[in-house]
């Protein structure tokens, strides 16, 4: 498209060149501004030993890599672990109920009723300030909350199951949050991207006989590939910026004895604490990491290109239908 | 062979009703539970779990909002100015960045399209030292500006505006309004603009969702009672002595902050179930 106007309007777009410029330009300066010098000026104070110790502030004095070292001998590991193992309690089963339910609905033989309903509930928690939500979870699976008050009454326990201070409980609810907060999210892009098949595809599996499981992994799957390595990525850079939920749920302390602490809490910890030198070593392992993890989005959604046009005319013809 | 088919299907059309019911539920129960605990008094909420509401709605709404401790008043005013002013840097600013993208044809115009989508899903936090240190030495700590001002440069809101006038605004368009002798700036102003409302209005509610859940920089800037938002008052409900709290006040501060969320969300379930979607970069 661009190559046609390009030609058209060729003598005209010289002219006006300096209006892209113009345009573009406060997008650059905010971001390098509130986020460019940042980020140059937080790898700088990563190679320091500059920290408060009371009300003394010690350095900033040159110290190299042992900001790293320390980073790397000590916990970080623990912590990555955490995020890590919380991330997949997570995501496991966001992913398998999203496909599920995003070929339910997709699925014309099941003509499932009310999906516009069921899309806006399971929607809804995605939009609600996580620190709330765990504010909430925190309440209801306190020792005497309505939770154990219920599991009680029911006679499934004699006695409160300390949620909270129990590692598995702990992880479990993070977990169960995130999965809550984020499989209706997935869900819709996955339908979006189902729905984006051609249907004639679809009808051609089914005429060679292919029952709805066949279909699914040999037809669904393969195809939705671009946008499943897309929500896999996002949903592991979200990972890594787990925060607001493990902070409220365990009030910063990552109990039980700091299985629950992730990286971001940890980095926290250190910008509270004014601890320069360390808060920038792990922004710049957490920065180096999603890095990485950026460049794989970019070229999942360019090789998405071709096929979002395709998908593109097969919606329209649908429509026509 | 339909007859054959017709069976499984219709048994796999009621696991899907129950599976879909029972994720239905989790979804709503937790809110109900919250709504209900929100109607009732401390010493009900400490004696057990109860499906029925009380009657201390009006009470708690009340505590909370006169409680000298908990600057909730504040809290929302201030919530409602960041993620205000968040939802229309990062509009009205995406909308000139994709336009000058979009309409013009310059050198740096495809480096500039390919840096911004891969630095589209960088995470703030990983800047969070420098722009603190940063804040810190133009004396905006402590204030809101720093909250909203990053908001300018929005690479996902971006991505969208710029999938959004691929499709909907016709260079042709652009054309016969500088014919017509309209400025660059004008043409954006008044019939950009216009044309891009439903993306807008998308992405702004998105923009202002999430800036109004955000906790982590906020707790960080803001220190003084009176500039706190609501993300940081919630979090400071938990690290004060919990169980000396009033839980009746908890449930309700928890139900201020997310209940105008779930109220705009209902009103507008329609549009923004579709915005996840229409929007380039999630599709």
């Amino acid at each position: 498209m661009g190559d046609k106007q390009g030609r058209t309007a060729g003598h005209r777009t010289v002219s006006y060149a300096k209006y892209g410029y113009l345009f573009i330009l406060p997008f650059f300066i905010a971001f390098a501004v509130f986020q460019l010098i940042p980020l140059c000026s937080t790898i700088y104070y990563s190679f320091f030993e500059y920290y408060r110790s009371g009300l003394k502030v010690i350095g900033p004095s040159f110290v190299g890599l042992d900001n790293y070292k320390t980073l790397f001998t000590t916990d970080l590991g623990k912590y990555m672990g955490n995020t890590l193992i919380m991330w997949i309690i997570g995501f496991v089963p966001q992913i398998v109920v999203s496909l599920l339910l995003a070929a339910w609905f997709t699925d014309v033989r099941l003509r499932i009723k009310g999906k516009q309903f069921f899309k806006v509930v399971i929607y809804m928690p995605n939009l609600i300030m996580a620190s709330a939500f765990a504010m909430l979870f925190f309440a209801l699976f306190s020792d005497n909350g309505p939770v154990n008050s219920v599991l009680m009454a029911m006679g499934l326990r004699s006695e409160p199951f300390r949620f909270l201070s129990s590692v598995w409980g702990s992880r479990g609810l993070v977990g169960l949050m995130n999965f809550l907060m984020w499989f209706g999210n997935t869900t819709i892009l996955l339908m979006a991207a189902v729905m984006g098949i051609s249907p004639s595809l679809f009808e051609a599996a089914e005429i060679d006989g292919a029952g709805p499981v066949q279909i699914f992994f040999r037809v669904t799957l393969p195809l939705i590939r671009p946008i499943l390595v897309y929500v896999l990525i996002t949903s592991m850079i979200g990972g890594l910026q787990m925060f607001d939920v493990p902070q409220i749920l365990t009030n910063g302390e990552g109990s039980p004895s700091r299985t629950t602490m992730t990286m971001i809490m940890y980095l926290n910890k250190h910008l509270f604490s004014k601890n320069y030198g360390m808060a920038g070593a792990v922004s710049v392992v957490l920065f180096i990491l999603c890095a990485v993890l950026c460049v794989v989005i970019y070229f999942a959604l360019n090789s998405d290109n071709t096929g979002r046009q395709t998908r593109r005319h097969a919606r329209k013809r649908g429509a026509v239908k | 062979m339909r007859n054959q088919e017709a069976k499984p299907s219709y048994a796999r059309t009621v696991i899907a009703y129950i599976i879909l019911i029972i994720l239905a539920f989790l979804c709503l129960f937790f809110f109900y539970i919250l709504i209900v605990n929100a109607t009732r008094n401390h010493f009900e909420i400490q004696k057990g779990f109860s499906a029925l509401p009380g009657t201390s709605l009006v009470r708690n709404f009340e505590n909370v909002m006169n409680d000298a401790n908990i600057p909730v008043q504040s809290g929302l005013v201030n919530s409602l100015i960041v993620s205000g002013m968040s939802a229309l840097l990062a509009t009205y600013f995406s909308c000139l960045t994709s336009y000058g993208l979009y309409a013009y044809d310059f050198k740096l115009k495809k480096p500039a399209f390919v840096f911004i989508l891969l630095i589209m899903a960088m995470p703030t936090q990983v800047s969070a030292l420098g722009f603190l240190r940063l804040v810190d030495r133009m004396h905006m700590l402590d204030t809101l500006p720093p909250l909203f001002l990053p908001s300018i440069a929005a690479p996902a809101v971006f991505y969208f505006m710029h999938s959004y006038m691929q499709s909907n605004l016709p260079m042709e368009l652009i054309e016969a309004a500088r014919i017509d002798g309209s400025g660059e700036f004008r043409t954006f102003n008044r019939i950009v603009i216009p044309l891009m409302k439903p993306a807008i209005a998308v992405q702004a509610i998105f923009s202002f969702v999430s800036s109004w859940n955000n906790y982590f920089m906020p707790a960080l800037v803001i220190s003084s009672n009176n500039k706190k938002t609501l993300p940081i008052l919630i979090a400071a409900l938990r690290s004060a002595d919990f169980l000396k709290f009033d839980m009746g006040k908890v449930y309700m501060l928890i139900t201020i902050a997310i209940v105008p969320i779930i109220i705009v969300y209902i009103l507008l379930s329609k549009y923004i179930v579709a915005g996840v979607t229409l929007g380039g970069v999630k599709e």
